[in-house]
């Protein structure tokens, strides 16, 4: 059914239109490669080094101590010290600080009577600031009064050996919870759907808003051969890209890549060409490229809110994660954490493999059903 | 069927279902174009030309009625029409990233010229249509002109028997359309090409061997332009009032005067007899208090014979 002379006419056509616009080409590597970088050091996700307002109206050994436990823990640092409560809260209403510590007056009588009592005042407009410093806070605090039982019993007379239950952890994959182990990889999985999405997208709406596409379909170009011609370069391209940036994000940035580069790479082929196709189906809904530019970016926000690229899916909605069932994304970013950094094989991943080359034949089937009758 | 008949219509009807209900673009039209005749498609904007262009082609799906190209249906055979029939669509789309020469190869392997073919029919069209010192420039660059003797280049690569062509020549000055249409004579006339060529101009119209009128997607009339000129009745008289609207209502109930039609600052009258009639004419508009320049006797041309037969059917119709 496909005629070659036809299929290779076309591909030159798209290459050659490809090569000739170099802007586009530039950007066509570079954006991917500086979202990269952006994306790698802006999300950041552990929160630590909270500005802190410090008040402190005891002013004795045993105020002293406590907030030397809080800077020591590194997530609080001190950048202003204040008079009074009041001044604290100023410093919050300023955004000076996110957090503020009030020590009252008698704070070492009340900590011999055993009635010490901090104030901690947190700003909750940001929330993910304000969880890191509440569970920090008061974990310091416990740790600080059960030190303060443990001297106080020790001069009593009374010895301990060892805590009743003592809690060890080992974390595997990351063991130091690195940032980067977490975020590279979905990151790049991320870049190549936005990549091959917008590529088909553009590259077929674009004929459409210069009319080309009527002359094309008057010639005896099948709509597969012509689908294939467009879809081709794209998928070569993409795959340049894949190497890019994987190479920039697993050498460049030392991101452990664990598992088989092989089951990676076709893995991310199987994806790549589910991109595409959601790229047609997009440029079927999509009459001009102002409209295809639009549709794209929803579908980015939607990928990074919604495919566990970030935010875990367990806990949305029933509802919201089905919208995230819709986006390659979401089957694929399970792969590369199972793959890249579990370093697992096809036996664990086969499920998300499954729905992802289900994904890419349906998208094919449905844009190529709609892709026929366009004109009409 | 006809041994000559190149390419048909039969009570073809294309509805299109639209928010705001149904549109009949074409309305049970019926047309035929023979072997070496160039039949123009007139209407105004809207008329259903370029819908009964797309659906002959295939590239639309019909409502009703028939359609074919060189004895294979537009509906079942879409691949054999497009691969024996050249194609200009209405707004000029050839990649304008492309080279003269690009375009031309690419059309060229589209249509399935075999390769060892290309060169010289490449150069031969090219020459034709007088391209071939702009062969590396890209199609983007060309004057509007240009374009559309490279759209005709590349929609005759594959030596088309027929030809649809959808306002070929719209937005291309006088000399270039001048040009243009010699081609396009010099291929029905010396290769016996059949051209449906769809166009807004009356001059055009008047190079056609037939035209078929169209209008709210029916057919009008069909005819040569000589025939189409001669349904008009009466003898036509020009003038420029310095009232046209009121001098159009006074003209009309004068005797003799059959059809008035407005033309900008222009009225052109109809009467059974010109020399009689116009000094009535001046007389009673001059009486009404309007001024009367150029008065003249002019020979009626397709659009008045157009716009003369377009208002009888509605009369027709509303009768």
């Amino acid at each position: 059914m496909i005629d070659l002379q036809r299929l290779r006419a076309v591909l030159r056509k798209e290459l050659t239109q490809l090569l000739r616009d170099r802007i586009t080409l530039l950007l066509i590597f570079m954006m991917p490669l500086l979202e990269l970088f952006f994306f790698a050091y802006a999300v950041n996700l552990s929160v630590d080094h909270i500005p802190t307002a410090v008040c402190d109206l005891s002013l004795d050994v045993r105020s002293r101590d406590f907030i030397d436990a809080l800077v020591a823990s590194g997530y609080f640092d001190i950048a202003e010290y204040a008079a009074g409560e009041a001044d604290v809260i100023a410093a919050l209403d300023e955004g000076r600080v996110r957090a503020g510590i009030v020590i009252p007056p008698d704070f070492a009588a009340q900590v011999a009577r055993g009635q010490g009592e901090v104030l901690i005042i947190l700003d909750g407009s940001d929330t993910y600031s304000v969880q890191a410093a509440y569970s920090a806070a008061t974990a310091i605090a416990q740790h600080h009064a059960l030190d303060l039982m443990v001297e106080k019993l020790r001069r009593q007379g009374q010895t301990f050996e060892l805590m009743p239950v003592e809690s060890s952890v080992r974390v595997l994959y990351n063991p130091t919870l690195d940032g980067l182990i977490f975020i590279v990889p979905a990151l790049i999985a991320m870049l190549l759907q936005i990549l091959t999405v917008n590529l088909t997208a553009q590259s077929i709406v674009r004929e459409w808003e210069l009319g080309t596409i009527e002359q094309l379909l008057a010639t005896p170009i099948r709509p597969l051969e012509l689908i294939l011609g467009k879809l081709l370069p794209n998928l070569i391209i993409a795959a340049v890209a894949l190497v890019l940036i994987a190479l920039i994000g697993f050498v460049g940035m030392g991101v452990p890549f664990r598992g088989s580069v092989l089951l990676f790479l076709f893995l991310s082929l199987l994806f790549a060409i589910s991109g595409l196709g959601l790229g047609l189906l997009v440029s079927t809904v999509a009459h001009t490229q102002n409209e295809a530019e639009s549709i794209t970016s929803m579908l980015m926000l939607l990928s990074m809110l919604l495919t566990g690229f970030i935010y875990p899916r367990e806990p949305m909605p029933a509802i919201v994660r089905l919208v995230g069932d819709l986006i390659p994304l979401t089957y694929f970013v399970r792969i590369v954490r199972g793959v890249v950094t579990r370093g697992v094989g096809l036996t664990l991943v086969w499920q998300d493999v499954a729905a992802l080359a289900i994904y890419a034949a349906l998208a094919m089937y449905l844009a190529a059903r709609f892709f026929h009758l366009r004109l009409d | 069927m006809d041994e000559r008949v190149t390419l048909y219509a039969r009570n073809l009807v294309k509805v299109f279902h639209t928010r705001r209900g149904e549109v009949r673009a074409v309305d049970g039209l019926s047309l035929e174009v023979h072997r070496g005749e160039t039949v123009g498609l007139i209407g105004p904007d809207g008329a259903g030309k370029t819908t009964t262009v797309r659906l002959i082609l295939g590239l639309l799906r019909r409502t009703a009625g028939e359609s074919g190209v060189l004895g294979y249906d537009s509906m079942r055979d879409p691949f054999a029409i497009r691969a024996a029939t050249g194609y200009i669509a209405q707004r000029f789309a050839l990649p304008p990233d492309l080279t003269v020469q690009e375009n031309m190869r690419f059309f060229a392997n589209v249509y399935g010229v075999p390769r060892h073919e290309q060169r010289d029919r490449i150069d031969r069209l090219l020459a034709f249509a007088g391209l071939l010192d702009f062969r590396s420039r890209l199609a983007g660059h060309l004057s509007g002109g240009m374009k559309k003797k490279l759209a005709l280049a590349c929609s005759l690569v594959h030596n088309p028997r027929v030809l649809i062509l959808d306002e070929p020549t719209l937005g291309v000055d006088p000399v270039s359309r001048r040009e243009f249409w010699n081609l396009l004579n010099d291929l029905r006339a010396v290769e016996g090409v059949s051209i449906l060529v769809c166009t807004p101009y009356m001059d055009e119209a008047e190079r056609c061997q037939r035209v078929a009128l169209i209008a709210e997607g029916r057919l009008i009339a069909c005819d040569s332009p000589a025939a189409i000129r001669r349904q008009v009745a009466g003898e036509l008289l020009e003038c420029r009032p310095s009232d046209v609207r009121r001098a159009k209502a006074l003209v009309a109930e004068l005797p003799g005067v059959l059809e008035v039609q407005t033309y900008g600052p222009s009225l052109h009258i109809f009467v059974d007899r010109a020399d009689e009639r116009r000094a009535a004419i001046v007389a009673a508009l001059e009486a009404a208090g309007i001024r009367c320049r150029g008065m003249r006797r002019i020979i009626p041309q397709m659009e008045e014979a157009f716009i003369s037969l377009l208002r009888r059917r509605q009369e027709r119709e509303h009768a």
